[in-house]
Parts: C-alpha cells; structure tokens; sequence
C-alpha cells in the first residue's frame, strides 16, 4: 500500500509527518534541528530516502543536512555557498546599489533522475549546483550576471532565489523565480538564462510592463505540460502556455489575488490551487476565513474550499513554499500555516482536517508519495 | 584541558555537550580554539566564523574570564585561567529580540 511523507520546514526546526494512502491516521516525527530555521526541505524523486535540507539561523549562518534514510538520520553537508568571481551589485530598497551577500538558501531542488546532483536557490539571488549529494555547491553564475542583474531588487522577505522548476523531460531546461526580479528560463542546463516575463504588470515598477523586476512569489508546472506554467505574484494570478514567452492573467473572482502559494494537482493539469491573502501589507486571509481556492478550467473560474478549514477570526498566512500535493488518486492537497497548522485533504481539496494544529511558523511543505 | 562552552544551537548541530573539551598546544588563542572546533565537529563550520575570511559572525560573541574577547585579535594568547582549565572560554549567540 502507497504511503505519504509530509516534510514540513518551520522556523524552529523540522517535522515528518506520514501516514498510509488513507491519510487518516498520522504520525508526527521531530522537531529536526529544533532551534533553527529549516527553510525547506525536499526528497529526491530518483531515491526518496534522500532528503536534503536548508538549516539557518541569523546567528550561526547556513548549514545544509542530507539524510540517506528518509529523514531518520542527518548528516551535515557542505555549506560554502561562494559566489563565482566578485559579484557585483544590485539595487536596494531605496534604489541604491547594494553588494551581493549570501545569506540562506530559500530552495532545493534534487533532480528527478540522480540523487547527487540538487539545485539550491539562495538569497541574495543565485543559484547553486551540487553533483556530490551536497557536499560541495557550485553557483551557476549566468543567472547571476545576467545584464538585467545590477537592476533586481528584493522583495520584503529579501532578493530571494525562491522557485526552481527543472523540465521533466529535458533536465537541461529549468525555470527559476527571483522576488523581486520574475521569471528567468535556461535551456542549456544554466549556461544562459532568459527573462520570460511578457504580461506580467506590477504597478511597484516605473514601467508596469518591464521586462524584469516583478515580485513573483510562485510557480509551478504539472510534469504532463512542461510548457504550462501558473504563477502566484505578489498581486495577479497568472499562466503561461508556451513556457514563459508570454502570460495572461487568470485571477477571475478570487477574493484576492494577492498571495504566495500556487499547486497543480496531480493528477489534472487544469486543477489549480491558491490561497488568496487580502494585501501586502496585511499578509493574513481576508475576512477571518482560511479558504483555498480550486480551479478546475486552469484558471478564472474559481471555487472556494472550505470544508474543515476556520471560517471566522482567522489571520493567518501560508508562505510561498507551504502548499504540496501527493500523488495518489484522490489527490492530496497540504498546506502549513504561520499559526503552525499543516491542513491536509485526501479528497482533492474538498474537505481538510488538520495534521497538526501548534507546529512553529511553517515555512514549507513537500510531500513524497512512497510506493 | 581547555573547556570551550557551546551555544545550545551548536551543541545539538555538533551533537556534543555544552561543554567541550579540547586539549591544545600554547599559545591558545581564539584562533587555535575555533580551528581545533572546527577539525573536531566540521558541521560547525561557517557558524561561527566566515570560512574563507575566518571572521567572526557578527552576532557571534567570545568571552572568558569576564572580559569581552569578540573584537580582540584571534591570536591574542587567552587568560592563563582558560589555558589551565580553571575558566571556560565562552561562545554565546548575541542577545538579539525579546
């Protein structure tokens, strides 16, 4: 029988949640690495009793963990994140220039056919390479330097390299998302990297239509469709049928088409996921009521879910590594909270019930669908 | 034998104790402490200092028989009390929030 493995990152340390397909009856492992910062952390599709981790503190830097036996037992790994040659900067806040400085990874990505090769988004905006399991990283330093980089500018949660998507056919061809910069694409393995950002409109921007700069929060692509992608920016629900050339807005009648998660269901390309925040400057659901939001047309028609999740005073947020689905048929949908929640449905999203109600911050969420 | 106190986030990184011990040839210094640190317990490394720089992490503070040793040089020899054993030297992360 197919089991599931929810890995849930939060701001105190980490926890491994599995049950069976059922996913009914759940056991709770952890905290891993209590006291720190786990920012994300992911199975690799090739061996998913390899996991990888992003541990930091903002006082003891970045640390990276490897587990070989699906999260049982860690191992440090290699966390000298160094910039390729002397990087230049980018623009601060206040438009002023501003050095580049590592400060955490955000993401990891491990490829889908080799255990030992894993992508690291990082903050300040970049993106590293490890083909020894991670023990050593090197920086794809094209994105980096690309000409439009003197120009990125951080979102309020830092220049973060947040989003890597890798083709599920051509491993050469990966997209990555910067808050703020957008959406960048390479086909060459990350030897060179094209802004894909046509439609997007962000009125932060002197030019609303500018080619880089926008705040895009998250995207994400189903394997069938690599050319499909459904992006969640700070504000507008977007999708791109021709891998980025250009996009079209798809926020319909959400409540709010601000917020941070998107998700594709497993098993239906055209069933997408959000959970709209009312602004940016609140970053908490509208109206007291945590509801995602389904689409089942790939987009502007939109229907709230709500069955099991708080539907008066609540004011919470769910960051923008919080959403995952399994794999099983129904499709399971999880989400974790900035209250420490880790809502799950087994039905698609038609009914949640909570895994865990008092977890620290979540700051991510994957999941692993294990025969 | 020198006694090197650990912040909690670093005991259970190295997964040793709050106190480590550590037996080193003279001069001792901040340098010689943090190398030995480091060579014993790699996970450690880069927590405390830059890797390539060797410089502290600014919220990363040193301390030993009373007196402030964050900004002194790595390889100012310590107190006799701390080469003997008799006070520890301490490595705490900077109180930061509330």
């Amino acid at each position: 029988m197919s089991r599931v493995r929810v890995l849930v990152g939060t701001k105190k340390g980490a926890f491994i949640l599995s049950a069976d397909a059922k996913r009914k009856k759940w056991e709770v492992d952890g905290p891993y690495f209590e006291g720190w910062e786990i920012y994300h952390l992911k199975g690799s599709p090739a061996d998913p009793d390899r996991l990888y981790a992003s541990q930091s503190s903002g006082w003891f830097g970045q640390v990276m963990q490897r587990s070989n036996d699906g999260g049982k037992t860690w191992e440090a790994g290699g966390n000298q994140f160094m910039y390729e040659g002397t990087p230049g900067p980018h623009t601060w806040y206040d438009g002023s220039p501003h050095p580049w400085e590592f400060k955490r990874v955000w993401h990891l990505e491990p490829s889908r056919s080799d255990p030992d090769i894993v992508y690291a988004g990082v903050e300040d905006a970049a993106l590293f390479k490890s083909t020894d399991g991670g023990q050593s990283w090197a920086e794809l330093s094209a994105l980096r330097t690309h000409e439009s980089a003197s120009g990125w500018a951080p979102g309020a949660g830092g220049l973060c390299l947040h989003t890597i998507l890798i083709d599920p056919v051509n491993a050469e061809r990966m997209f990555i998302a910067i808050s703020a910069a957008g959406v960048f694409r390479t086909e060459d393995g990350g030897k060179s990297w094209k802004p894909t950002n046509r439609g997007l409109r962000s009125n932060t921007m002197p030019d609303q239509d500018a080619e880089v700069g926008h705040c895009v929060h998250r995207i994400a692509m189903h394997p069938s469709r690599p050319n499909v992608l459904f992006m969640q920016k700070h504000w507008d629900v977007m999708r791109t049928d021709n891998g980025g050339d250009s996009w079209r807005e798809i926020s319909g009648e959400l409540p709010s088409d601000f917020g941070f998660v998107i998700d594709v269901h497993a098993n239906e390309p055209d069933t997408i996921y959000v959970i709209p925040i009312k602004s940016d400057s609140h970053h908490f659901v509208p109206e007291g009521k945590l509801r995602v939001y389904r689409s089942r047309t790939g987009g502007d028609e939109w229907e709230a879910l709500t069955n099991g999740l708080p539907q008066q005073d609540c004011y919470l947020n769910v960051y923008r590594d919080g959403m995952a689905v399994d794999a099983l048929d129904p499709c399971g949908v999880y989400f974790g909270t900035s209250g420490g929640q880790v809502y799950a449905s087994a039905d698609a999203g038609d009914s949640w019930a909570p895994i865990v109600r008092d977890l620290p911050t979540v700051l991510s969420v994957e999941v692993q669908t294990l025969a | 034998m020198i006694k090197v106190v650990l912040p909690a986030n670093l005991q259970t990184l190295a997964g040793v104790g709050r106190v480590v011990e550590l037996e080193l040839p003279a001069p001792v210094t901040q340098r010689s402490i943090l190398d030995a640190l480091e060579t014993n317990h790699p996970a450690l490394r880069g927590t405390m200092r830059d890797m390539v720089t060797k410089k502290r992490r600014p919220m990363i503070r040193f301390f030993a028989c009373e007196e402030d040793w964050s900004d002194a040089s790595p390889d100012d020899p310590l107190p006799d009390e701390v080469v003997a054993g008799k006070e520890p030297f301490l490595i705490l992360g900077a109180i930061a929030g509330g």
